[in-house]
C-alpha cells in the first residue's frame, strides 16, 4: 500500500476495484466502513455483488476481464472534463501529452461495450474521482489475477497521477496483501528478479554487493518465475524446496501442478500438515507453526512486525529458519550458523536498504513501516510523498486486452474464482478451527437465478462444472450476487477442487496466473 | 489548540474536543466507567463517570460533556461517590452473578472490579434479575447470557461504529431492554460476521467467547498467560494476544494498541486459532521409503535425505535444476533463508514465493 491503513478513513472518494475487502480483509473494511459513515462516497468496481457493492454509493458490474477498459474509460472522461492536477503532473510525472493523446480514443461508449457497464455511471464514477480532493484506490488480485495484471495496475496507477491522487493522506494506490507475511517475503529477496530489498539482481552494483556478502559469484540474470519452474519440472528442473505453500490447491491447473511436482527427481517439502502437495514429496519436514515461532512479519501496509512464540510445537517439529540451516550446512554452504532468528533478521536488515535503519530490537513496538533507510528514520507510512523512487511518475499508454480464454460455445459461462470470509486460503487451518464449519460447511457455485434456470440447473443441487482443463462436481446456489453469465466459487475445499479447472493464462511480466477470469460449462448432473 | 481547565484543584491542559473523561484519564484519575470503550462515540448510559462541575446544577457524565476553557471538575466528592456506589449497587443487584471466568472476554471483569472497588456485598438491593438469555443460539462461538447483561449497549455500539456491521440491536426498554437481532433470531441469521467484538467489549461477560470457555475449568479464575504476537491469517497484520494455559492456546485477545487494527479482528484471527494444536500436525520429519510410502523418520536420517537428492541433482543436473518456493506465512527469517540457500548453495535467482497464485 502506498498510504497507511489509518488512512482508509480519511478519503473524500474511495475507488474500490477487484477487491472483496469485507471477506478478504475484514479489519481494514471497518476503516473503509468508517469513512463512508462519516460522508465519503463508495465506488465499487467487481463483477460480483459483493457486500462493498451493497454499501457503495455507485457499482461498477464489469464483465470479468474488462478492467483495462473501464479504467480508460475513466481516464478519458477525466482528461475530457479537465479534472487533471496540472501542477502534479507538470512537477512529478512523465508521458502526460502522449497519454493525454492515447486516451482520447477511449470514450465511455465504448468501454461500454466492452465492460457492460453504463457510460453514464463511467462518467459518474470519473467525475468523482477526479473532483474528488483526496481520492483512494484500493484493489486485490481482481486486478492482478489477470493476463493483463500488469495494464491494470497501470491503468490504476494513471488515474492516480493524472489526478495528483498520490503521496497524501487518504490518496494512494493500496494493493491488500493477502498472506500475514507474503510482502515480508517480498522484502526478504525470495524473488526470482530482486535480492533482499527489491534490489535487482541483474544491477551490477547489487551483484557485487551479494557476491561479498554471500561470498560467491552470482548469476547476473533473472530466475525464473515459480509458473516457469512448474513448466519445466522434470525438463531442467529436477528438485525444488518447497516452505509452507499447499501449491497443488492453491495454483491453477491442478492436473498440470501435479503432474510437475510428480515429475521431479526430488521434492522436500517443509510445511505444519501433510498437505496435499507434502503428500508428493520425498522428504517431509516438519515445520513449527504460528504460536510457536519467534520471528518477523510485515503486513500490507508495510509495517514490520514480531510474531511470537506462545507455546511449546509438537513433537519434533522445528523453526523453518532451523530447518533450512540444516540442510544448507549440511551440503557445505556458508552462513547457516544461526542458533536463533534475531540474527538472521539483523542480517536482513544489513543487506536491504529498505530494512537498514532496523533491527530486531527496534521493531519490538511495530512502530515502523518500510522504507527505513537508517537509523535515525523515522518511517516512511505514506509513500511517494516528495518524490517517486525512480524520480517522476510515469504514465502508461496502456491497451485493452481480452483475457486468455474468452466464453464460447462449449465453455459459455464466465467463472471467476476467490475467496470467502470463514475460510482461508486451502483451508489447512481454517478447515481445522473448530466451529468454523457451523459457518460454511462446504463450497457451493454462486449462480444467478435466471442461469440456473438456462442450464436447467436446481437451487442445492450438484452440477458439472467443465473448463478446457478439466471438470468437477460442485452444489449450486443461487444468488443475485452472481450477476446473469458469471458464476463464482472459492478454491478453499479440497473436495471442490476449483483450480483444477483454472490456468487458461498468465500476465506475461509478473507471471500471475489469471484465476479470476475462466470459461465453463454448467451441466445438470 | 491548548487550552485550561481546572481538575481536582490543578490546573491542567486539554485540547479542543477533548471530553472531561479524555483530559482526566491523561491525568491518572481513576473514575470508573462501565458504558465507555474508547474506541466509540461517547453514550453516558452508566452515569458512573459523573463528576462535579463548578457552575452545573447536578453532576455531569465526563464522557459526553466536552471539556471547556475555564472548566473546574471534581472527580471523587464524597457525594460523586456515594451516587456511584448506588448506581453499581442497582447494577449488580440485576444481574445473575458478577464474578465470570476471564475467558468469556477481555473486558469481562470490568463489573466485578469496580464492584470490589466500591465494595459492594449485594445485601443493601436485592429484587428481580433483568435480561432473558438466548440459550436457542447454538452458535459455536457467541454465548448470549443476557441475564448478565447491564444494557451498556457496548456490544451494538461496537458493531455499529466499530465494524459497521448494525447485526445487533435493542428491544424494549427500562428492566425489559433486551439485546437482539432482527426479529430476535439467531446470530448466524443476522448481519453478524462472528468478529468477536461484542465479546470483547462486554464489561460482565454477558457475552462470552463460547470457545475459550471450554477452557474454563483449567483456567479457574486465574488470568491466563497472554503472548503479543500479529494474526496468522491475511496481510492486514492485526495485532493480537494470544492466550495460554499449561502451554495450551485457550483463546485470543484483539490487542487494542494494535496499529494495525485497533483492537479489530475478524472471525479468522478471533476464532480460528485451534488448528495449532490440532492432532493433525507433523510431529516428525517424513521420508518416503522404498515402497513408495512416506514413513516417520529421525531429523538425522530425514536431513541426510534431503541433501543427498540435492548433490545428487546438482550433479546431474547442475545448479539451475534445484528451485526454492519461500513462504507468505512463515516468518521473514525462513524468507530471506531460502533465498540465501538457493543463492549461497547454488549461485542462481531460482527463487520465488507464493505470491503469484
Amino acid at each position: 500500500m502506498s498510504n497507511p491503513l489509518v488512512d482508509m478513513q480519511k478519503p473524500d472518494v474511495i475507488f474500490c476495484i477487484g477487491t472483496n475487502m469485507t471477506e478478504c480483509h475484514p479489519v481494514a473494511a471497518t476503516g473503509l466502513k468508517k469513512a463512508v459513515a462519516r460522508g465519503a462516497k463508495l465506488i465499487v468496481a467487481d463483477p460480483r455483488r459483493i457486500g462493498l457493492a451493497e454499501m457503495s454509493h455507485l457499482y461498477l458490474p464489469l464483465r470479468v476481464g474488462s478492467d483495462t477498459a473501464l479504467l480508460l474509460g475513466m481516464a478519458h472522461v477525466i482528461a475530457r472534463e479537465g479534472l487533471i492536477n496540472e501542477d502534479f503532473i507538470e512537477n512529478r510525472t512523465t508521458g502526460f501529452d502522449a497519454f493525454f493523446e492515447h486516451i482520447s480514443q477511449w470514450t465511455p461508449e465504448w468501454a461500454e461495450t466492452i465492460t457492460g457497464v453504463p457510460a453514464k455511471d463511467i462518467e459518474t464514477a470519473a467525475m468523482w474521482y477526479g473532483s474528488a480532493n483526496k481520492g483512494a484506490i484500493y484493489y486485490t488480485l481482481g486486478i492482478t489475477e489477470h493476463i493483463c495484471g500488469v495494464e491494470n495496475v497501470q491503468s490504476l496507477c494513471n488515474l492516480a497521477l493524472m489526478t495528483g491522487n498520490v503521496g497524501r493522506e487518504g490518496t494512494g494506490i493500496n494493493p491488500m496483501r493477502g498472506q500475514n507475511n507474503i510482502q515480508g517475503a517480498g522484502d526478504s529477496g525470495a524473488l526470482p528478479n530482486n535480492y533482499p530489498g527489491f534490489q535487482a539482481v541483474t544491477d551490477p552494483a547489487h551483484q557485487a554487493k551479494f557476491k561479498a556478502a554471500y561470498g560467491r559469484e552470482v548469476d547476473l540474470e533473472k530466475g525464473i518465475t515459480k509458473v516457469t519452474a512448474l513448466e519445466l519440472c522434470g525438463d531442467s528442473i529436477h528438485a525444488m524446496l518447497i516452505d509452507g505453500e499447499n501449491t497443488l490447491l492453491s495454483d491453477p491447473d491442478r492436473a498440470h501442478c501435479e503432474h510437475a511436482l510428480r515429475s521431479l527427481a526430488h521434492l522436500v517439502v517443509i510445511d505444519i500438515f501433510l498437505t496435499e502437495t507434502a503428500e508428493l514429496a520425498d522428504v517431509v519436514l516438519p515445520a513449527t507453526a504460528w504460536g510457536e515461532t519467534d520471528g518477523v512479519c510485515t503486513n500490507t501496509e508495510r509495517r514490520v512486525q514480531r510474531m511470537r512464540a506462545a507455546v511449546p510445537p509438537p513433537g519434533e517439529a522445528k523453526p523453518d529458519w532451523w530447518i533450512i540451516c540444516q540442510i544448507a550446512q549440511r551440503l557445505g554452504f556458508k552462513g547457516f550458523d544461526f542458533d536463533e532468528p534475531k540474527p538472521i533478521f539483523n542480517e536482513l536488515c544489513r543487506v536491504s536498504p529498505i530494512y537498514a535503519g532496523l533491527d530486531w530490537d527496534r521493531i519490538e513496538n511495530s512502530e515502523y513501516q518500510w522504507p527505513v533507510p537508517h537509523k535515525e528514520h523515522p518511517g516512511t507510512p505514506r509513500l511517494h510523498e516528495e518524490t517517486f523512487v525512480n524520480g517522476r511518475g510515469i504514465f502508461s499508454n496502456v491497451h485493452y486486452r481480452d483475457p486468455a480464454e474468452t466464453i464460447s460455445e462449449d465453455f459459455p459461462v464466465w467463472l471467476t474464482t476467490g475467496r470467502r470470509l470463514q475460510s482461508y486460503h486451502t483451508r489447512t487451518q481454517t478447515g481445522r478451527a473448530q466451529g468454523i464449519d457451523y459457518l460454511l460447511p462446504e463450497e457451493s457455485l454462486e449462480v444467478n437465478p435466471a442461469d440456473i434456470e438456462r442450464w436447467e440447473l436446481a437451487d442445492g443441487e450438484w452440477c458439472k462444472m467443465s473448463s478446457a482443463r478439466g471438470s468437477i462436481n460442485i452444489k449450486v446456489k443461487a444468488t443475485n450476487r452472481s450477476p446473469r453469465g458469471t458464476v463464482f466459487a472459492s478454491f478453499s475445499f479440497a473436495d471442490v477442487p476449483v483450480n483444477l479447472l483454472t490456468g487458461s493464462g498468465y500476465d506475461p511480466i509478473t507471471h500471475t496466473a489469471e484465476l479470476k477470469v475462466c470459461p465453463v460449462r454448467l451441466e445438470p448432473l | 489548540m491548548t487550552h485550561k481547565m481546572e481538575i481536582d484543584g490543578v490546573e491542567v491542559a486539554f485540547t479542543e474536543g477533548e471530553t472531561i473523561l479524555e483530559v482526566a484519564q491523561r491525568h491518572q484519575k481513576e473514575i470508573p466507567t462501565l458504558c465507555y470503550d474508547p474506541r466509540l462515540e461517547p453514550f453516558g448510559g452508566c452515569r458512573l463517570c459523573i463528576v462535579e462541575l463548578e457552575g452545573a446544577r447536578n453532576p455531569v457524565a465526563s464522557c459526553t460533556t466536552k471539556a471547556t476553557p475555564g472548566m473546574v471538575v471534581r472527580t471523587s466528592t464524597d457525594t460523586i461517590e456515594a451516587y456511584r456506589k448506588t448506581l453499581l449497587e442497582m447494577v449488580v443487584s440485576e444481574n445473575r452473578e458478577v464474578d465470570v471466568s476471564p475467558l468469556r472476554g477481555y473486558a469481562s471483569g470490568e463489573l466485578a472490579t469496580l464492584r470490589d472497588r466500591y465494595e459492594i456485598n449485594g445485601s443493601r438491593i436485592t429484587g428481580t434479575t433483568s435480561g432473558t438469555n438466548k440459550t436457542d443460539d447454538d452458535n459455536p462461538f457467541i454465548l448470549r447470557d443476557y441475564e448478565l447483561c447491564i444494557s451498556c449497549y457496548r456490544c451494538v455500539r461496537v458493531c455499529a461504529e466499530q465494524e459497521g456491521d448494525h447485526a445487533i440491536n435493542v428491544m424494549n426498554r427500562g428492566f425489559h431492554t433486551q439485546i437482539t437481532t432482527e426479529f430476535d433470531g439467531l446470530l448466524k441469521d443476522s448481519a453478524c460476521t462472528f468478529c468477536g467484538q461484542c465479546i470483547q467489549t462486554c464489561p460482565t461477560g454477558a457475552l462470552g467467547d463460547k470457545k475459550a470457555l471450554r477452557a474454563a475449568d483449567q483456567v479457574g479464575d486465574t488470568v491466563p498467560e497472554k503472548t503479543r504476537t500479529i494474526c496468522p491469517y491475511c496481510g492486514v497484520g492485526c495485532s493480537v494476544d494470544i492466550l495460554t494455559k499449561n502451554e495450551k492456546i485457550v483463546g485470543i485477545h484483539p490487542a487494542m494498541e494494535g496499529p494495525a487494527n485497533q483492537g479489530a479482528l475478524c472471525v479468522k484471527g478471533q476464532f480460528a486459532y485451534d488448528f495449532v494444536q490440532h492432532p493433525d500436525r507433523l510431529n516428525t520429519p517424513l521420508v518416503r521409503g522404498n515402497d513408495g510410502e512416506l514413513h516417520e523418520a529421525t531429523w538425522e536420517d530425514a536431513l541426510d535425505k534431503a541433501v543427498e537428492g540435492f548433490r545428487k541433482v546438482n550433479a546431474e543436473h547442475g545448479r539451475h535444476s534445484i528451485y526454492g518456493i519461500a513462504s507468505g506465512r512463515a516468518p521473514s527469517e525462513a524468507a530471506y533463508l531460502m533465498q540465501k540457500f538457493i543463492r549461497v548453495g547454488f549461485g542462481t535467482n531460482y527463487i520465488d514465493n507464493c505470491s503469484r497464485a
